[in-house]
């Protein structure tokens, strides 16, 4: 028996039944290596509607290899990845970013030569046109019902005061929120998030943490890959372990603290 | 579209179509105010925005696009021999022909991005203009290149030396003479020719600013500034690149059009590898990215090639007849380097200068001495501000 169905028997305490209801992703033995060395071996794992599910790990456990297989980036050397029913393995990252699923980067990824208004407006034109449309006479200024979204997520993220600013004068933190808004604009079904507060001030990182569980209430499906802990124990509603490729553990948090496999491989002696 | 352009489009709009309609006036203290300069600054303009289209907002470096040029003139000067001189049907037919041409080519170069994108439009402009001189003869004519004749007396005559035009026959234009180009009568030679192309060149201004304004240019600018990224917020970034390729080439086989239009002969030449680059030099001279640099730098580099290639000795002369003969001699001498023949030199100086010291081009000069005028503005103002202070 799998780790994955070890843990569905003993998780219904937190409301979930068995079967796995409204699961929204579903990694199915996923494997992939890069020159002999097994990034991700027998990977399965399954992330419910509405969750949000942390993955942890040391350094170099396959926790990126992992959500670059989910957005297309990578390609499993077998296994599948399903979300909402489709296939996403195969998939271009245009594609499965269409079906639903969102991305935010570890490393900020923005449009540097863009203003912070026009970062947000681009993700969410996308969201609305699809893939390509081909509209040379239609002005972006015109557009006034996303424009006045994006500035509402701006606002939620705190940028508001830099609406206007290039992104290529804005410090590291505020492109990682940047990003998130770029995330949030598209209102997807599933939001994977590489650390989103990495480089953050305390400040910020709380700050970040309420602005997440509010996207929470509005009922998001969240995969966070994080190694702060106080980020992983505010939000995740279940934690999946990695650890040299593989999931050595999934459970609610406190099942994950408890854990000894976990605290052997990943905390050592800290204690969560 | 038109709702959502600022005072300052509209002021940035009018003040161009103006200059360029004055430019028969404003450039005479210049010596620059005549047709034949005239026309080739505004089919060049015409080139350079389009090129900007792909260059400017997408940072895709294409050093192809002058086998456009070439498409667009090749099928103007057939439309001339088959169907009409009337300019319109040649203007829509090779700005369609070189739509399709650039379709195709865009297809399989922008596969690639980068130096790779580069080196396949390169090598399709090559192939173009190596296609001209050997298997294709029959339709370019080759070395002697594609002219328009008089009407053929029969269909025995080949079309090389005489002409159909079955529109002006079945409309029942009478030659006389050397066919010239009209548009509905009007004749498309000198002045006339150049308005022509200035007003082409004021609508295909227009057109640009209306795209870079667009959710289109801001798709194009965003694949410039970080195109992996786009894929991940899930646009499809090929269709857009090779929409801009198209558009960009449209605009060339224009230019390529007007080109014959104004001169009804069409060489393989025009898709020569430095007619390529030479659209790539009029972009980053004015300002890659900016709406008025790639016109600014096709003005610039026209003006240089008809003016200091035919300057001689003789004007060096008399431009340094002031100093001793031993200085003026001297100097003579080193000039006439960079004059006549030798006018790419001039060229070639003026462009690295303008790389190291501007490299956002001539456009980027102009913003700078601006920024120094509103500094001083701002400085006099806190200065009045502070007189009216009471000190503390």
């Amino acid at each position: 028996m799998s780790v994955a169905e070890n843990i569905r028997d003993d998780e219904d305490d937190r409301g979930f039944k068995s079967g796995i209801p409204d699961k929204v992703l579903h990694i199915d033995d996923v494997h992939k290596s890069f020159a002999g060395l097994h990034a991700l071996s027998d990977v399965d794992l399954d992330v419910r509607k509405g969750e949000t599910h942390a993955i942890i790990g040391p350094n170099g456990a396959g926790k990126s290899t992992l959500l670059n297989v989910c957005v297309g980036r990578l390609k499993p050397d077998r296994g599948a990845v399903i979300f909402d029913g489709d296939t996403l393995t195969g998939k271009s990252p245009h594609e499965i970013n269409q079906l639903g699923v969102a991305r935010v980067f570890q490393t900020p990824e923005v449009f540097l030569d863009l203003t912070v208004l026009e970062n947000v407006m681009v993700p969410a034109l996308s969201k609305r046109d699809g893939h390509f449309k081909l509209n040379p006479f239609k002005s972006f200024a015109g557009e006034k019902a996303i424009r006045q979204e994006a500035i509402d997520v701006i606002h939620s993220v705190g940028l508001h005061a830099q609406l206007n600013a290039p992104a290529t004068s804005m410090s590291r933190g505020d492109k990682r929120r940047l990003e998130l808004a770029m995330g949030l604009i598209q209102h997807p079904k599933l939001l994977l998030l590489d650390e989103p507060t990495a480089g953050m001030a305390r400040h910020d990182t709380n700050a970040t943490i309420d602005l997440l569980k509010k996207i929470k209430e509005g009922g998001m499906t969240k995969v966070i890959i994080e190694h702060d802990m106080h980020v992983v124990f505010s939000l995740a509603d279940r934690i999946s372990v990695l650890a040299g490729g593989r999931i050595i553990a999934q459970g609610t948090p406190d099942q994950i603290k408890n854990d000894p496999r976990v605290k052997e491989a990943y905390l050592g002696e800290e204690q969560v | 579209m038109l709702s959502t352009f600022t005072r300052n489009d509209w002021l940035l709009l009018i003040g161009f179509a103006i200059i360029i309609l004055v430019l028969p006036w404003a450039l005479q203290p210049i010596g620059a105010a005549y047709p034949d300069l005239l026309q080739k600054i505004a089919i060049f303009g015409i080139f350079a925005i389009g090129f900007n289209i792909l260059f400017g907002l997408t940072g895709y470096l294409s050093f192809g696009h002058a086998a456009f040029i070439g498409i667009g003139s090749y099928v103007s000067v057939w439309s001339f021999k088959l169907l009409t001189m009337n300019v319109l049907p040649a203007v829509i037919l090779s700005v369609g022909m070189a739509a399709v041409f650039a379709f195709l080519i865009g297809y399989v170069s922008l596969r690639r991005s980068g130096i790779y994108f580069s080196i396949l439009t390169l090598a399709f402009a090559q192939m173009s203009y190596n296609l001209a001189y050997s298997v294709l003869t029959p339709i370019t004519n080759g070395e002697t290149g594609l002219q328009v004749r008089a009407i053929r007396d029969s269909a025995a005559v080949s079309l090389r030396d005489g002409d159909v035009r079955l529109i002006d026959q079945a409309m029942g234009i009478q030659e006389i003479g050397v066919p010239i180009t009209n548009f509905f009568g009007m004749k498309m030679s000198g002045y006339p020719g150049f308005y022509f192309c200035a007003v082409l060149l004021i609508i295909c201004f227009f057109i640009a600013m209306c795209i870079t304004k667009s959710n289109f240019g801001m798709m194009l600018k965003a694949i410039k500034s970080n195109q992996n990224r786009l894929n991940y917020t899930g646009i499809h970034t090929r269709p857009y690149l090779i929409s801009a390729f198209v558009i960009s080439g449209m605009y060339a086989g224009l230019a390529g059009s007007l080109l014959a239009v104004t001169d009804p002969i069409a060489g393989a030449e025009r898709m020569q590898w430095t007619a390529s680059g030479e659209v790539v030099l009029m972009t980053i001279l004015g300002g890659a990215g900016t709406l008025v640099g790639p016109v600014l730098g096709a003005g610039l580099i026209k003006y240089a090639e008809q003016k200091v290639s035919s300057w001689n000795e003789g004007i060096l002369h008399q431009a340094f007849s002031g100093l001793p003969d031993g200085l003026q001699n001297f100097f003579v001498e080193f000039f006439s380097f960079f004059v006549g023949e030798g006018w790419h030199l001039t060229l070639g100086f003026l462009f690295m200068v303008i790389v190291i010291f501007l490299p956002g081009g001539l456009m980027e000069g102009a913003r700078r001495i601006a920024s120094i005028f509103r500094k001083q503005r701002t400085d006099k103002a806190d200065e009045a501000n502070a007189v009216g202070q009471p000190a503390e």
